[in-house]
């Protein structure tokens, strides 16, 4: 072939990807319209009367299409015309449909409420170019973006805030609601209880593209410069300062949700000792959190079954303890086992625990279905921890203290003998690792956090139930660290906010959070299966200077021989 | 007459109906390179196996000094002082460099993991040191400036002295070195020759060498064991072994006998 056909063959396969591409996020937003989410998002306004949930999630579809079909130098923008375009094809295709044939009783979403949002009240052989029009610009708006840094400059920061406050309008009015006077005031004037008013919108755009703007012109040259790890713990302070400063400010709903974050943070530094470090999957980890709470309750409690009334402070520690002792116990019967099978051993054990709860035989002692009641609060002095935002706190100090605990041993001996065995167990007891001791120290210590966790959500709650300590828990656990990043303490606290979080947030949308989180786990997995924010390597070698760093950058370029 | 570090006493291993090793007794003299060569599938493999314990010896003792070790966990016979590398080589290899040696350096460490949670004085010292050791190490290796990076990502040649560095770290009395210049050309092979002969030097060490090319273990070994099939066929100096009738017949016909008879 010559250069000339090379180039033409070249930019055909190029089109088709773009071609492709669209068709994908077209089916995803097929997809959507077929389970009823998109009707369902079509219902909440962002911008009152202006642009609904669902308008929204359809534009960025067709947008994120043509950002993704440009990456090529050339025929970007047209590439991502096309790409939107193809975006929005399914979904003008199925208004034609529905308006030929009636598709509600096989489909039963299939509504005419779903047809109107699709044509927008227009007879459908007009709307259907009309949506296609709207997808070709969407897509070409998408592909700027992509194409020209400055105009994303410009627009992204504006758009990405006015999309915030729409969507999580609920939540800031709550935390609004309290303040009168001139908050309260710019308040009203950019929302109603439906969403942004109109002028709303415009007035967090400008706002915030300005702000933007001059932030950046003021911080972009210096962030620049900065080292990633740097910029990393800037951006940790900063998280940092708001998961402390924000409850306070935000009241108990946000409160509550932050303390829920703050457990699955506890028991995620727990679980990664033992999966992260050590490499030991475990499906079996909310045991040792069921235990933490049943012995705070059985501790504490103002309840006929409870076998003492300490103070929770003095039942904490004890809880831990217990928790420990389960964790070896349980890491006794599969000393020997390994990768998949481990993980059904532990997934046994777990609901061992649960099932011993809810038998007749654990009744009498443990409440069976019904659970213990009346757990006090903790109290410091005369104060009690009564509200969700305080329990927060309580949650944070317990939280920065396991993280700092799981840190320290993470740099120990017996931290590089966990990762030893994680990376070749063989190895490593060749090398004189005790296995038993090792494992066994994973799970009582992994097992202590989630004892604190469960002992601070069995005084959260003030009543513990069987029905509270399912497999699911297990599972969001480890699926948080995966997320986050293996190993990697920062990305257990990313991973509790992106998993645990967000669908708290989204709680309005019911069983559709689920589908939210499965999507999440997909994409997580097809794009960064590393991790949101994967853990460092170690910088050991005292003498790592310029020298190392150039050998390092060099690294990947020497030819790996296996 | 030295004495004898190792003795392993007709050793047998069976894998389910395969027999790998039948009958296998050989000593190993303190101070000396002793190498262990045959065919591929010899059992020369499973006869390090069977004295680290990796693999439990269907049949036969093993004895390291006046210890019986054969039933032992490996971690015990490492501590008694025996250590090994790896045919294909085992780093740990999403660990950095230097990592990998303060693993090796397990069994001479002594802080608690308490110590460590609470950084006790004693654990800042211990670590230290085990830090400053490791860094010698790094650089009798030839990996000075390189123990950060991920042991994945060393050049085959480094990854293969680091693991020897893996194991001296555990301060061993016996070293095994499972076919260290495996996949090397003459000139790598030379000077992974030329650091065997540096690391006995230094560390006073008994060797335990399986290897594939003649020039090495003829120019090096004290003593050669030969094995085919699972069961011993012959033992002596290597210029006694190279004569021997059956050796020749055991490699005839394999690439290895071109070198063998000639060399
Ligand atoms: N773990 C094992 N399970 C089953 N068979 C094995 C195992 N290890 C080695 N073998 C078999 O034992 C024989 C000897 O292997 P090996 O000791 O690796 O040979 P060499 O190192 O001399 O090339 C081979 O036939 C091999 O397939
Ligand atoms: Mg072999």
């Amino acid at each position: 072939m010559t250069a000339v056909e090379h180039g033409r063959a070249g930019a055909a396969l190029a089109w088709r990807r773009a071609a492709l591409v669209g068709l994908g996020f077209g089916a995803g937003a097929l997809h959507l319209a077929a389970v009823g989410v998109l009707l369902m998002l079509h219902q909440r306004w962002i911008v009152i009367d202006t642009l609904s949930l669902g308008q929204a999630t359809v534009l960025l579809l067709a947008g994120g299409a043509g950002a993704m079909a440009a990456r090529d130098a050339d025929a970007r923008l047209a590439r991502g015309a096309l790409a939107g375009l193809c975006a929005t094809l399914p979904l003008a295709l199925l208004s034609l449909a529905m308006d030929a044939v009636t598709l509600q009783p096989i489909f039963i979403v299939l509504t005419p409420d779903l047809q109107a949002m699709l044509t927008l009240g227009m007879p459908p052989l007009l709307a259907a170019p009309a949506l296609l029009l709207v997808g070709v610009a969407a897509g070409l708006l998408g592909a700027a973006l992509r194409a020209i840094p400055a105009l994303s400059r410009a627009l992204l920061p504006g758009a990405i805030a006015v999309l915030i406050a729409g969507v999580f309008q609920e939540l800031i009015q709550l935390m609004l609601q309290q303040y009168e006077g001139p908050v309260g005031e710019a308040r009203d004037f950019v929302y109603t209880w439906e969403g942004l008013t109109q002028q709303g919108a415009v007035t967090v755009f400008v706002v915030v593209t300005l702000i933007a703007q001059l932030a950046g012109r003021a911080a972009r040259g210096r962030v620049a410069a900065m080292e990633p790890a740097r910029r990393r713990q800037i951006w940790a302070g900063i998280a940092l300062a708001a998961i402390v400063i924000l409850p306070a400010a935000a009241g108990s709903y946000i409160g509550q949700v932050l303390m829920l974050v703050g457990l699955y943070i506890l028991m995620g530094i727990g679980l990664n000792l033992e999966v992260g470090l050590a490499g030991l999957l475990d499906l079996g980890f909310v045991a040792f959190f069921a235990v933490g709470a049943y012995s705070t309750a059985l501790l504490t409690a103002d309840a006929p079954n409870a076998l003492m009334h300490l103070s929770y402070w003095a039942a904490m520690p004890i809880s831990v303890l217990l928790a420990v002792c389960v964790g070896v116990l349980f890491g006794l019967p599969v000393l020997g086992v390994r990768g998949d099978y481990l993980a059904v051993a532990t997934m046994g054990l777990g609901e061992i625990v649960r099932v011993i709860v809810l038998s007749d035989f654990g009744a009498p002692l443990l409440g069976g279905a019904q659970g213990v009641l009346h757990i006090p609060k903790p109290q410091i002095g005369s104060y009690t921890l009564s509200s969700p935002v305080a329990l927060f706190y309580l949650t944070l100090v317990a939280a920065a203290i396991a993280a700092f605990i799981a840190w320290r041993l993470e740099n120990s001996r017996l931290g590089r003998a966990w990762m030893a065995l994680r990376d070749d167990e063989d190895v490593a007891q060749a090398l004189g690792i005790n296995l038993v001791r090792s494992k066994l120290l994973a799970y009582g210590l992994g097992a202590a956090f989630a004892g604190l966790a469960g002992s601070i959500f069995a005084t959260m709650l003030s009543s513990v139930y069987p029905s509270s300590f399912q497999l699911l828990i297990s599972i969001n656990v480890l699926a948080l660290i995966i997320v986050g990043g293996m190993g990697s303490l920062p990305g257990v606290v990313l991973g509790s906010v992106v998993l645990i979080g967000l669908p708290e947030l989204l709680r309005e949308f019911g069983e559709y959070r689920y589908l939210f989180y499965g999507a999440v786990l997909v994409v997580m997995m097809r794009l960064r299966p590393e991790g949101l924010w994967p853990s460092d390597v170690r910088q050991r070698e005292l003498h790592a200077g310029d020298e190392t760093a150039a050998l390092d950058a060099g690294a990947d370029l020497l030819p790996a021989r296996e | 007459m030295a004495k004898t570090l190792l003795s392993v006493c007709n050793v047998g291993m069976r894998f389910g109906g395969l027999v790998a090793l039948s009958d296998v007794s050989f000593d190993v003299q303190e101070g000396s390179i002793h190498s262990v060569i045959g065919p591929n599938g010899a059992g020369k493999t499973t006869v390090f196996n069977c004295i680290t314990q990796n693999l439990r010896p269907s049949s036969g003792e093993v004895w390291f000094g006046d210890e019986r070790i054969d039933g032992l966990k490996p971690d015990r016979v490492a501590a008694l002082g025996i250590s090994r590398t790896y045919q294909n080589i085992r780093l740990f290899r999403n660990i950095s460099a230097i990592e990998n040696l303060l693993v090796g350096m397990h069994l001479h460490l002594r802080s608690s993991w308490w110590g460590a949670v609470l950084n006790t004085p004693f654990t800042r010292a211990d670590e230290r040191a085990a830090h400053e050791q490791a860094l010698e190490l790094l650089q009798f290796v030839g990996l000075r400036g390189r123990g950060d990076m991920l042991a994945r990502n060393l050049a085959y040649g480094e990854q293969r002295r680091l693991e020897i560095g893996r194991a001296l770290a555990t301060r061993p009395r016996l070293l095994l070195l499972d076919e260290p210049t495996a996949g090397m050309n003459p000139r790598e092979t030379s000077e992974m020759m030329a650091f065997v002969e540096r690391v006995r030097a230094r560390y006073a060490i008994t060797l335990l060498l399986i290897e594939h090319q003649m020039r090495v273990v003829m120019s090096m070994s004290d003593r050669v064991t030969v094995l085919d099939h699972g069961t011993k066929i012959a033992e002596g100096k290597p210029a006694e072994v190279q004569r021997d009738p059956a050796v020749i017949a055991a490699y005839l016909g394999t690439a290895a006998a071109a070198h063998a008879v000639p060399a």
